[in-house]
């Protein structure tokens, strides 16, 4: 993997009529890196996966994908023909069968490779003569993304790749992800709500929240920097008032008190250890934990007056 | 020989992987001399980043656990912690153990163990720099 940026936004806006998409969104995408982006539903990420591939206008900042800005015309056509790109909604031609599917598609792309298309037909056991409306949902990812690989493109773009499949499919997907990454070193960027499988592949996440990114770097990095502290106290918890940066949730109830850190920790235990304690725990956290956190503290901020 | 790690246990993958080599090595399933699994290989058995993979891997060449052959791949050292060391620590453990019981029988204190023990540590090392 190198430094150099496949993607990378600065400050993107995208604005429908009353709705902002985007709010300032900041990205980069190492070259050669697995992505994951994270947020709710409609926090804006499908959005941005358009205005990468040139298919919405940003309202104002920047993207570039390969270097080249999206929202030009000719450098739009490149990005789309040097990236393959499969949306949430699979979109395959129901008359056709698979192998029609695969022929067809096959025609528009030079650099197609006939050796991956025999080994995911058998690894993703597709029947060649089936019309695509009598697949499942499983198979017709399993078909769109066969379509994606088989391109041998330098970036993938997945909106939700292993929606709707069941753990097994989704391992088999996922390998084929990684595959495609050792084997031709491609940057795979993908948007999924399954925190353990991007936990699993991804070694870059950013998770987004009404249309910026709240969170995002190198995944050991971020499990480095997020550390559940616990306190137990030999009578009731003193309360409590913390000046480290990065203090997050903190908990108390009755001799415990929790405490999610974002800083390190160090600094927290610090100050901590001036309350005087009977034991201190550090703890690591999941991503789960990490995109909970970032994804209330972002709700908390704006209506802190809710109160939960 | 490496299992799958648990992706959601909140510790980073490349330091299970880590782990699990050093075990396999104090478990004599990895003997020093022998090859590691291929970086690509063993990212696509167990489903995870190749860089994930290449990152344990690096950290245990730092450690010296492992040695990094240009084109050729990773090779267990002749440093690394083996089923031997691991055998010497178990029984150095025990001996510790009784120590201490035999000592908390005595009414001596944790507090008074941990300070007898660093005094005697110490004392074994003036000595050794003296002679």
């Amino acid at each position: 993997m190198t430094d150099r940026a496949v993607i990378e936004t600065a400050g993107l806006t995208k604005r429908y009529e009353e709705v902002e998409a985007l709010r300032g969104l900041d990205l980069r995408v190492p070259s050669g890196s697995i992505f994951g982006f994270l947020g709710r539903n409609g926090a804006g990420k499908t959005t941005a996966i358009k205005v990468l591939l040139g298919m919405a206008r940003p309202t104002s900042g920047d993207a570039r994908v390969f270097g080249l800005s999206p929202a030009e015309a000719r450098s739009g056509v490149e990005i789309r023909g040097r990236c393959a790109f499969v949306s949430d909604q699979k979109d395959l031609y129901n008359y056709m069968t698979v192998a029609e599917m695969i022929a067809f598609t096959r025609s528009f792309y030079p650099r197609w490779s006939a050796e991956l298309e025999q080994k995911f037909l058998r690894r993703f056991e597709l029947p060649p003569s089936r019309e695509i409306h009598g697949l499942s949902r499983g198979m017709r990812t399993k078909l769109a993304l066969l379509l994606a690989l088989c391109r041998d493109a330098e970036l993938l773009v997945l909106d939700e790749p292993t929606s709707g499949l069941d753990p097994a499919m989704a391992e088999d997907v996922l390998q084929a992800l990684v595959g495609q990454v050792t084997a031709r070193e491609s940057t795979i960027f993908f948007s999924s709500h399954q925190l353990s499988e991007v936990e699993q592949i991804a070694d870059h996440v950013a998770i987004i929240d009404r249309g910026q990114a709240v969170v995002s770097g190198a995944l050991d990095d971020l499990r480095a920097q997020y550390q559940r502290i616990q306190l137990v106290f030999e009578g009731d918890a003193p309360e409590f008032k913390l000046h480290a940066p990065g203090t997050h949730r903190l908990q108390r109830r009755g001799r415990v008190v929790t405490i999610l850190s974002s800083n390190g920790g160090a600094a927290v235990l610090d100050e901590l250890r001036g309350y005087r304690p009977a034991s201190i725990d550090v703890s690591p956290v999941t991503l789960k934990e990490i995109f909970l956190d970032s994804v209330r503290a972002a709700e908390g901020a704006e209506s802190a007056d809710k109160g939960h | 020989m490496l299992l799958k790690p648990n992706p959601s246990s909140g510790v980073p993958i490349y330091l299970q992987l880590m782990e699990q080599v050093k075990h396999a090595i104090e478990t004599g399933a990895l003997r020093p001399g022998e090859q590691l699994p291929g970086i690509r290989p063993l990212a696509e058995e167990l489903v995870v980043n190749p860089n994930t993979v290449a990152k344990a891997y690096r950290e245990l060449e730092h450690e010296g656990v492992v040695e990094l052959r240009q084109g050729a791949g990773a090779f267990v050292t002749d440093k690394a912690p083996t089923k031997k060391d691991a055998d010497k620590l178990r029984a150095g453990q025990a001996a510790v153990a009784a120590a201490v019981e035999k000592l908390r029988a005595r009414g001596v204190t944790e507090d008074e163990i941990r300070r007898l023990f660093e005094a005697e540590l110490a004392r074994n090392v003036e000595e050794r720099r003296s002679r």
